[in-house]
């Protein structure tokens, strides 16, 4: 087992409804979808979430599983900062959440992580050969 | 042109909020939908439109709506394709009006609008949930309203559908009932519609937008595809992208929107029927092309959501950008001095919050701090919060001179403008019973 930030194995992307953030974290399509999936189903718990996000989320954090898009789903409650339009942050909607859940470090068998390979990266400048870019 | 399976009905996503980009209908257009939807309603817009509405009676919908009839208006006419939209906002009739009189301006006849009305629960305050705030309160309170009132529209011929508050997706599944003639208790059909417009109605967030896969591959993203659908009679759905235009549609961009802004995925509550997204099958065509099978529904329930809002005092903020070295102490400091300089002024805040961009602003307690290294730069964001607007817009004066007179070095303004206080507000959300809603909606029909 090796300990990883969740970035190296999934995606996330996050939704607001009033001061409620949703978080969808995915299993990425590939070859071993089915193995990610069951590590982000065993690691990726509602205590352990609302552990990582501290002050920020006020209220309850509720998970829901749906295996057959390899998917959970995090509902956490009082999580703006009193909702979009009352919140004092920058990130008001909580766009920015996904990635923020991303930085949680789970436990991955070392042989997946060998299968999957580095965490795919942007290039550093990704459109700079691009032949639609102007510059 | 994505050739179109016999017996489908094709419709297309054309808009996603108040403000997104009219350009992709062109291309969507090339696809010749059947129906194209307009999505113009987010969470709080209605409050935006109220303000409109009260400086102007003529006022009220989406005033970026005539840059979408403009594209649409010649096809409609054609009758090649229909047009439904939450666009009226808080005046449907205020919307009907201006289009009527474009049309006649520019020599346009030959199509039909229809108006939905009665989502406005503040209109009848008896309605309203008991643990709301109280009518004089609220800014709006607006009941999400089904597809039946859109399905009668369209049944009385209309081309162009205006509505205020309806629930997203269900501006989606009623001309999807409409064509396929599902029983408004036909739950597993009900669902896939209603499941269909979840994964059409934020334009740009099922065809790679928002993508937190691979985004940098998603071909062409100054030029997104927004998205479409093709619907059988049984439900199955086939989401796609037009073929002329960039984005993504896979597996993975789907799959992101399908849980977006959805609570329980088991039941997702919509007005016309619960949702179950746990027994569906997405199945990656290749080509830019997703199916949808074997979504379920279940009975809807007997309320609508309500969703009202509150004044709750005014805000405004202000960032300062430091440099290295030091510039996370250097913006810390600035916080701490700027404060102090505030209540020394005898400037009574609710509220003051500060950032810091560059180390934590954006994902909070979840940084961990001992993994942030000397950034190169720091933006610290100060935002405040107080009942009296003259307070909140007195804050600068009391920060702006730390430029010469304190301790940390090298503060810069992290922008030109001077701050600008804006109003807030509390959402406040609620069940209200669906047939005394029912009692007031109005389906108008007109002939241009």
């Amino acid at each position: 087992m090796a300990k990883v930030k969740l970035a190296q194995i999934a995606i996330a992307r996050s939704g607001d409804k009033g001061d409620r953030s949703d978080l969808g974290l995915f299993a990425p399509a590939g070859p071993h979808i089915d193995e990610v999936y069951a590590v982000l189903e065993r690691e990726v718990t509602a205590e352990r979430v609302k552990a990582l996000f501290g002050d920020f989320v006020l209220g309850e954090v509720t998970r829901y599983a749906a295996p057959n898009v390899h998917g959970l789903k995090f509902v956490m409650e009082q999580a703006l900062g009193g909702g979009g339009p009352r919140s004092l942050r920058a990130d008001n909607l909580g766009k920015a959440l996904g990635g923020a859940l991303l930085r949680l470090e789970v436990e991955v068998p070392d042989e997946l992580l060998a299968k999957l390979g580095p965490r795919p990266a942007p290039p550093r400048d990704p459109y700079a050969s691009a032949a639609w870019a102007v510059r | 042109m994505i050739e179109r399976p016999d017996g489908a009905v094709r419709i297309a996503g054309g808009q996603g909020f108040y403000g997104d980009a009219p350009g992709p209908l062109a291309d969507l257009l090339t696809e010749q939908p059947d129906y194209v939807v307009l999505e113009a309603l987010a969470e709080l817009t209605l409050a935006i439109l109220n303000k409109d509405r009260a400086r102007d009676e003529s006022l009220g919908y989406t005033r970026d709506l005539p840059l979408y009839l403009l594209q649409l208006l010649p096809a409609v006419i054609d009758g090649k394709t229909r047009v439904i939209t939450n666009a009226g906002g808080i005046n449907p009739h205020a919307a009907a009006q201006m289009i009527t009189k474009a049309a006649d301006r520019f020599g346009l006849k030959g199509f039909t609008v229809a108006t939905v009305v009665g989502d406005d629960v503040l209109g009848r305050p008896a309605l309203l949930p008991e643990d709301f705030p109280s009518a004089e309160a609220l800014a709006f309170a607006n009941a999400y309203l089904g597809a039946r009132p859109l399905v009668e529209a369209l049944e009385a011929g209309a081309d162009l559908v205006l509505t205020g508050r309806v629930a997203d997706a269900a501006l989606f599944l009623a001309p999807l009932v409409h064509e396929h003639g599902w029983a408004w208790d036909d739950w597993d059909k009900l669902a896939a519609g209603m499941l269909v417009g979840h994964l059409l109605e934020c334009s740009g967030q099922s065809t790679g937008g928002n993508h937190a896969g691979r985004w940098w591959e998603v071909p062409e993203p100054w030029r997104f595809g927004f998205p479409l659908a093709d619907v059988a009679a049984d439900g199955t759905a086939t989401i796609f992208k037009p073929e002329v235009a960039g984005g993504r549609v896979d597996y993975d961009t789907v799959r992101q929107q399908l849980f977006y802004e959805v609570h329980d995925p088991g039941n997702y509550l919509t007005p016309d029927v619960v949702v179950d997204m746990t027994t569906l099958t997405l199945e990656d065509l290749g080509g830019d092309r997703v199916r949808v099978t074997g979504v379920t529904g279940k009975p809807a329930t007997p309320t609508y959501k309500v969703v009202g809002a509150v004044a709750e005092g005014y805000a405004a903020d202000l960032s300062i950008a430091f440099g290295w070295p030091d510039a996370e102490a250097k913006a810390r400091a600035a916080a701490d001095i700027a404060r102090k300089r505030i209540e020394v002024a005898g400037l009574e805040l609710d509220d003051w919050h500060v950032e810091l961009f560059g180390v934590n602003a954006l994902h909070g307690p979840a940084v961990n701090l001992d993994e942030v290294d000397q950034p190169s730069e720091v933006v610290v964001r100060m935002a405040w919060r107080a009942a009296d607007r003259d307070v909140v817009d007195q804050v600068p004066r009391h920060v702006v001179p730390l430029g010469l007179s304190a301790p940390p070095a090298g503060f810069t303004p992290a922008g030109r403008s001077r701050p600008k206080s804006s109003a807030l507000l509390r959402i406040h959300t609620g069940l209200v019973d669906k047939r005394a809603v029912d009692e007031g909606v109005r389906v108008q029909v007109e002939h241009v």
